[in-house]
């Protein structure tokens, strides 16, 4: 019997390949690019159905370029919103309609949106949100900062940080891959450090952008879809905040603790996909380490580097690369031979160090410290961190 | 058409509820001369509903998906207020998200509807009251409006914020005494029937509920040239009987009073609008 090899297309003409290939088999050619022209590049290669797009700096360039791929055909659907919290309802309002929806934006866009994520993530909606972190006003900042981060930490998103362009590349193409597992279906939040990433050109190795992510069957959705295709949700005729009685409010709440426990059940897909949750660099036996996540880990591997050089001393990096699940056993495992754990981050208020003294409590005799620490648009060279280092281990 | 999504699997049909094989058996599917004179013969869309007894709005609810042409494929977008408490009982695709923002999520499901199913009819309805449309809401419904979005939204005007006890709107008429208005309204009524038109809407009506085949009629042609045209706007005064001291059976009087002052009908269709309706008319469909 002749078995046909039928290949399979999207609307845009691309190859149907496994988010695997595409992943970690494609052959892969070097380019020379920004983090936005990244996200066009993870966009094209995504098989995305709907973006809707509002200014703010730093993340207008990735959502220009969005728009550029609708008017090449990529994209299904693309349009400039009124403001971030009509954005927000609006990509919620096309994934709940059944498509595969991207958006991004930058601090107050962020905080203006707000009311929307844990909306998006009660309505179990994979849908992904390119963050490109940026100082929240007031005094007025467009500078890169991620206390936004902080944030969100608790809105039942999942939240993925990249360090660096190649990283954003990646972890936008996993983050489909994985929020859409039917098992998992809740919003991914991929963040990066605004202008450090998104303005910063990067060498990066690309895909051919003739194949693509399969097209997302909505079908597989753990709620019905909205398109009257699919009888409508039983929930939907008994919704639980409507009654005021005991099994309405603990029905919510299991609700919440559903879409955390779905949070979870990430793990197994994006370790897969992300090859690990963490990262380590510099010397793994080392006591002195630092954890970090975003571009505070590339200057912590720079500080790494420099303390070994000029002062003869051994220190390593772990790099975080999922903050929602928060990798805690590899934490955990990571700094078992700690002495010193420096949690070196661009925000005011230190959020990754109180997850990480949260994540070790009883679990580590190590100091915890947080620094250093930078906000407002100020970088971190290596040598601030090194100088911190020093003066706390001598 | 979708309404096959109704018929029921026939190993549960011992165990399903009436009003679920009721759905299947006696709702009007694939009709699109449904209407209002169906009700007192056929299975309702709306199951029961829980708002007060006599409330004009539940009545509007009732016209107006008993008028809906394409009930099988129609979604259905509410808000927060008393809409919220009808949205459980629409045996329709219904979808509420947050307060204010009705008009943005219904402009995602449309753009992707039409994306996902070009060769397919599927009409998007914005139900949500005057707190949701003209208050916290407007800036959505407008820019809904501003960028020509095919969906039809209806608001329920009842002057008041009804269901968090009685606070002074937006659309309550100057010098009325509501809760955080105890001097009575400081401005105008916002006339929202104005701004539809002025915000690009193709079929605008204002009117109350007290005539049923009225409603029937505004709101098929709304939901026609939303599907070929674009935006079109309902405002429908549907008067909340208990914050302005009513019995449940006064709601009909107070709307027939009104009928002859600030709810009097009124109606502006662009010349695209005419088009299409006289179109629908022709076909029998209106």
């Amino acid at each position: 019997m002749k078995v046909e090899n039928k290949v399979e297309k999207n609307w845009a003409g691309q190859r149907i390949v496994s988010p695997d290939y595409l992943l970690f088999e494609a052959p892969r050619e070097k380019h020379f690019m920004t983090g936005s022209e990244a996200v066009k590049e993870a966009v094209k290669r995504a098989s995305v159905d709907a973006s809707v797009s509002y200014p703010i700096t730093p993340q207008s360039e990735a959502a220009h370029l969005i728009g550029e791929l609708w008017a090449e055909g990529y994209v299904g659907v693309y349009f400039r919103g009124e403001n971030e919290f009509g954005v927000m309802s609006e990509v919620a309002g096309a994934a709940m309609a059944g498509g595969r929806v991207i958006t991004t934006t930058s601090g107050p866009g962020t905080l203006r949106a707000f009311e929307n994520f844990p909306m998006w993530s009660g309505t179990r909606i994979p849908v992904q949100l390119v963050l490109m972190a940026r100082g929240v006003n007031s005094p007025l900042s467009i500078q890169p900062d991620n206390l936004e981060v902080d944030f969100l930490l608790d809105t039942g998103c999942m939240i993925w940080y990249a360090e660096n362009v190649q990283e954003l590349f990646d972890m936008i193409i996993a983050g489909f891959a994985v929020a859409e597992q039917p098992d998992v279906h809740v919003p991914i939040i991929t963040a990066v450090d605004g202008f450090f990433v998104s303005h910063t050109r990067e060498a990066i190795y690309l895909p051919p952008d003739d194949i693509a992510l399969p097209p997302y069957n909505p079908y597989k959705s753990p709620m019905p879809v909205i398109d009257a295709e699919i009888p409508p949700g039983r929930f939907l005729r008994d919704p639980f905040v409507m009654k005021s009685n005991y099994i309405s409010y603990a029905t919510h709440a299991s609700w919440q603790w559903e879409v955390r426990a779905a949070i979870e059940r990430s793990r197994p897909y994006a370790k897969h996909y992300l090859r690990g949750l963490t990262e380590e660099f510099g010397n793994k036996d080392s006591d002195i380490v630092f954890v970090a996540c975003g571009t505070a880990a590339s200057q912590a591997k720079e500080a790494v580097r420099m303390l070994e050089e000029t002062e003869g001393i051994q220190a390593k990096v772990v790099k975080l690369k999922t903050i929602r699940p928060f990798p805690y056993e590899e934490l955990i495992e990571a700094t078992k031979n700690a002495k010193y754990i420096f949690i070196p981050e661009f925000n005011v208020v230190g959020w990754l160090e109180r997850e990480v003294r949260k994540a070790l409590y009883k679990k580590s005799n190590a100091e915890i410290i947080g620094t250093p620490r930078v906000a407002g648009g100020m970088t971190m060279p290596k040598e601030i961190i090194v100088k911190e280092v020093l003066e706390y281990i001598k | 058409m979708s309404f096959k999504i109704y018929k029921v699997n026939e190993e549960f049909r011992d165990i399903v509820p009436q009003e679920v094989i009721d759905l299947e058996e006696r709702a009007t599917w694939g009709n699109p001369k449904r209407g209002v004179m169906d009700l007192p013969v056929s299975k309702e869309l709306l199951e029961e509903h829980s708002l007060c007894a006599g409330c004009p709005e539940s009545a509007a609810i009732r016209y107006i998906l008993a008028s809906l042409p394409n009930p099988e494929d129609t979604i259905i977008v509410n808000s927060t207020g008393c809409t919220s408490l009808v949205f459980p009982h629409i045996s329709l695709h219904t979808v509420h998200s947050l307060f204010g923002n009705q008009n943005s999520v219904a402009s995602g499901i449309k753009r992707v509807l039409e994306w996902r199913f070009p060769d397919k009819v599927k009409d998007v309805v914005v139900l949500a009251g005057d707190g949701a449309t003209v208050d916290i809401g407007l800036d959505y419904t407008l820019q809904s409006f501003f960028r020509q979005e095919k969906i039809t939204t209806i608001c329920f005007d009842n002057e008041v914020y009804a269901n968090t006890g009685g606070q002074e709107s937006g659309l309550t008429p100057k010098g009325h005494v509501f809760k955080m208005a105890p001097k009575g309204k400081q401005f105008e009524k916002v006339p929202m029937w104005q701004l539809a038109i002025d915000s690009g809407c193709h079929y605008v009506a204002r009117l109350t509920v007290s005539s049923p085949k009225k409603v029937e009629r505004v709101i098929k042609e709304a939901i026609y040239v939303a599907r070929e045209v674009g935006p079109t706007y309902i405002h429908l005064y549907t008067p909340c009987i208990l914050e302005i001291g009513l019995n449940s059976d006064d709601g009909l009087d107070e709307m027939r009073a009104r009928d002859k002052e600030r709810f009097a009908f009124f109606e502006y269709k662009t010349p695209e609008a005419e088009e299409v309706i006289a179109k629908y008319k022709a076909e029998g469909l209106l």
